[in-house]
């Protein structure tokens, strides 16, 4: 077992694409953080070089206090498991995860133990002498951990290991990978591009994006205070409501009506030099039907025709289109072109809101909606910084 | 051949034909299997061409030879063709010629598809792993099986040959192709220098069958280079190595024109290829010359009867796990 340290690692290929740029990380003994962002911004490469399967172009790598970044992979005594699973064909699952140790010459006895053991943990043992091609995708992808922990190594890595499941099995998956994860106590290192296996994972959550860390943190900061446009945009289902916003003399015009400023959100703006035309963003949650509100007067009340409501049982998802257009800013074609790019019309936008079950809210009709205003997040366009962040204490580390 | 693959399909509705015999009632169910039937009807008509084709080109004169090396028949004496059974393979079989050539023929065979497949596998991993130039060193590593085998020979026999041959000078003092191991092994090397190209090609089709997961999933389990090619690589490319194996294998132990051209067979370095030839064409003892055809036919048969039921060599691209 051991931390791992990034200091400044670059990953150029010899085409010229820098896919890793100059990241700062460090991973504490025995943590479970998840590397998550869009397809393409550099995990696997990250993850790669912390394996030794990629050479860091610059900076240094540290595992255990010692720098590793000419080390083989073999010398780095860390597990890997793939999205692929990349099971050798040619050999049982015993072997499969026995393969490891016979090349550490470990005694036969002793392999035979450890593979016993990894197989009980994992419910594999009745399928000790199959053939991996004979194998469900689950199965498969535990064989895969199987071989990963038989060896006992320093940390593991996974690169979307749960990827290649389908939706449920990758659910009880999810959970078996964490008792696993912590009953060992062995540093991981987890990729995925799915937001929500990064929340429910990890200690620490790494947002990426093209190659830069966005944001470090647990799942709660990430999701409270995320530092920029990206973050809050990705993290998160459904996800944070973005708005065009224009400041005015004492309030904040968005597509539903004038907010009063108050001294607090007056102070930040003032404190970030904020340009006039803003994003503002409001999770689905800080939504709720007026009626069922008591202290209507703290917030923020708005009238807005019901696209559609989805009853969920425990809750409802309100959908409403409001006059005013979508916010336009660069991190937000970003996240859109990641999410599918759905198309939205030009001139109205779109607003999640998450309602009691309680709610009486019909399609069709006009609602009364009472909106949170403290818990809004004001972000510049341009930057995709959140200046709602600004004067309080800083929220995980922000790359620069 | 094409067919084969539906060959399954037909079985299960062939079964289901044979349920439903006992419920004629069943119309719906029959009208779909006379669809089947149909389609089925034109599968064939499709490949008649091609069947037809095959059995004019191969089956035919497979047959006739057959038919001939069961006769007495040499056409320099051809008021004494006669049937003779098998009176043919007796005398062949017991021929010190025949197991002479067919020891030549085994060594030529063993050699030089065993060198083939060390030097086809170096080059395949180089060809496969070359970033820079990748064109450029296919092509030029290919240019040897583009030549016409006989030109080649030809070259390599004046390299070789005494006093005018550039290797002959530079090697030895001696006519190397008139000493009975030099001779061979010069038409060994000339195979080898021939064929390993194709060798190399069928490996990389091979080598791009190896998931790269798998060999970085080996490189994390600890193996060194060499592990990960013994280990992972070779267990996963085995199909496309056996599929090599017996596409040289077979042409080479039909090897004609390096050994024609070289030595003419002198020294004893006929191959069972030449001396049917001699005995055929040169003897014009047809029947002797069929027999020896048939043998030959034969000994191929079995090669590729071995690689496919013993090592379970199969067709690159069909699943052929779990298959034996
Ligand atoms: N071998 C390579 N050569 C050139 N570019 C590469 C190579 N591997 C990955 N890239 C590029 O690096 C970027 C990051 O890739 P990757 O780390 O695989 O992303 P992901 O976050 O989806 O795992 C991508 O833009 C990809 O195109
Ligand atoms: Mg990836």
């Amino acid at each position: 077992m051991a931390d791992i340290v990034l200091d400044k690692v670059t990953k150029s290929f010899p085409d010229g694409t820098t896919a890793v740029h100059g990241i700062d990380l460090e991973i504490a003994d025995g943590e479970f953080v998840i590397l998550v962002g869009p397809s393409g911004c550099g995990k696997s490469t990250t993850l790669n070089m912390i394996a030794g399967l990629e050479d860091i172009t610059s900076g240094e790598l540290r595992i255990g206090g010692q720098r590793v970044n000419d080390r083989a992979p073999k010398d780095r005594d860390i597990a890997m498991v793939f999205q692929s699973y990349a099971l050798y064909p040619n050999m049982t699952v015993r072997e499969n995860m026995a393969f490891p140790l016979k090349l550490a010459k470990m005694a036969k006895e002793e392999i035979d133990r450890k593979v016993g053991e990894a197989a009980k943990v994992l419910e594999l043992t009745e399928h000790l002498d199959r053939k991996p091609a004979n194998l469900s995708g689950g199965q498969r992808q535990r064989v895969a951990m199987g071989r990963a922990i038989v060896r006992s190594p320093k940390a593991f890595l996974m690169d979307e290991p749960l990827s290649n499941l389908d939706a449920k099995l990758r659910v009880q998956m999810r959970t078996q990978v964490s008792r696993l994860q912590k009953q060992l106590g062995t540093t991981t290192v987890y990729v995925t591009h799915d937001q929500t296996e990064a929340m429910t994972l990890g200690d620490r959550v790494v947002v990426m994006r093209g190659g830069h860390l966005q944001q470090v943190g647990d799942p709660q900061t990430l999701y409270d205070r995320p530092v920029n446009l990206f973050v809050a945009g990705f993290i998160g289902s459904p996800s944070m409501n973005f708005l065009p916003a224009t400041v005015e003399e004492n309030a904040l015009r968005c597509p539903m009506g004038e907010l009063a400023l108050d001294d607090r959100l007056r102070r930040l703006l003032t404190a970030a030099d904020a340009p006039r035309q803003l994003v503002l963003g409001i999770r689905p949650e800080h939504f709720e039907d007026a009626a069922l509100v008591d202290q209507a007067g703290k917030g923020f009340t708005f009238t807005a025709p019901v696209d559609l409501v989805e009853s969920m049982g425990s809750d409802k998802y309100v959908y409403f289109s409001v006059e005013g257009g979508p916010a336009v800013a660069a991190d937000l074609e970003d996240l859109a072109a990641d999410a599918g790019g759905a198309d939205v019309p030009h001139d109205r936008a779109n607003l999640v809101t998450r309602l009691s079950a309680e709610s009486r809210v019909r399609g069709g009709q006009e609602a009364r909606i009472w909106m949170n205003v403290d818990k809004i997040h004001l972000f510049d366009p341009s930057s995709g910084r959140n200046i709602t962040l600004q004067e309080e204490e800083p929220a995980g580390v922000a790359a620069s | 051949m094409s067919v084969s693959s539906t060959t399954p399909a037909t079985t299960a509705e062939e079964l289901s034909e044979g349920g439903r015999r006992e419920l004629p009632q069943k119309r719906a169910k029959a009208a779909l299997s006379e669809g089947k039937r149909q389609e089925r009807r034109l599968g064939w008509l499709l490949c008649a061409p091609a069947a037809l084709v095959m059995v004019a080109v191969t089956a035919y004169p497979i047959l006739y030879s057959f038919w001939l090396s069961l006769q007495r028949y040499d056409l320099k004496f051809p008021s004494e063709r006669e049937f003779v059974w098998f009176a043919n393979y007796a005398t062949v079989l017991s021929n010190g010629y025949w197991w002479t050539a067919f020891g030549v023929t085994l060594l030529i065979t063993v050699v030089s598809v065993a060198v083939e497949l060390v030097l086809g596998m170096a080059l395949a991993l180089v060809m496969h792993r070359t970033l820079i130039g990748r064109g450029l060193v296919r092509t030029s590593a290919l240019i040897p099986y583009g030549i016409v085998t006989v030109v080649a020979a030809f070259s390599w026999r004046y390299a070789w040959t005494p006093s005018t041959g550039y290797l002959a000078n530079l090697l030895s003092d001696g006519a190397p192709l008139t000493e009975r191991a030099s001779a061979l092994s010069i038409i060994i090397l000339a195979e080898i220098w021939k064929t390993t190209p194709f060798m190399a090609l069928l490996l990389m089709a091979g080598l791009a069958l190896v998931p790269e997961d798998l060999l970085k999933a080996a490189s994390m389990d600890g193996a060194s280079a060499w592990q990960r090619f013994t280990r992972v690589m070779l267990p996963v490319m085995k199909p496309a190595i056996l599929v090599a194996l017996l596409f040289r294998t077979l042409d080479a132990f039909r090897v004609f024109d390096n050994i024609y051209v070289l030595t003419n067979g002198a020294n004893e370095t006929s191959s069972v290829s030449m001396i049917a030839y001699n005995n055929l064409m040169k003897g014009l003892n047809l029947g002797i010359g069929s027999t020896m055809s048939v043998l030959i036919f034969l000994a191929v048969a079995i090669i590729a009867f071995v690689f496919v039921k013993l090592f379970g060599t199969a067709a690159p691209g069909s699943s052929d796990e779990g298959r034996r």
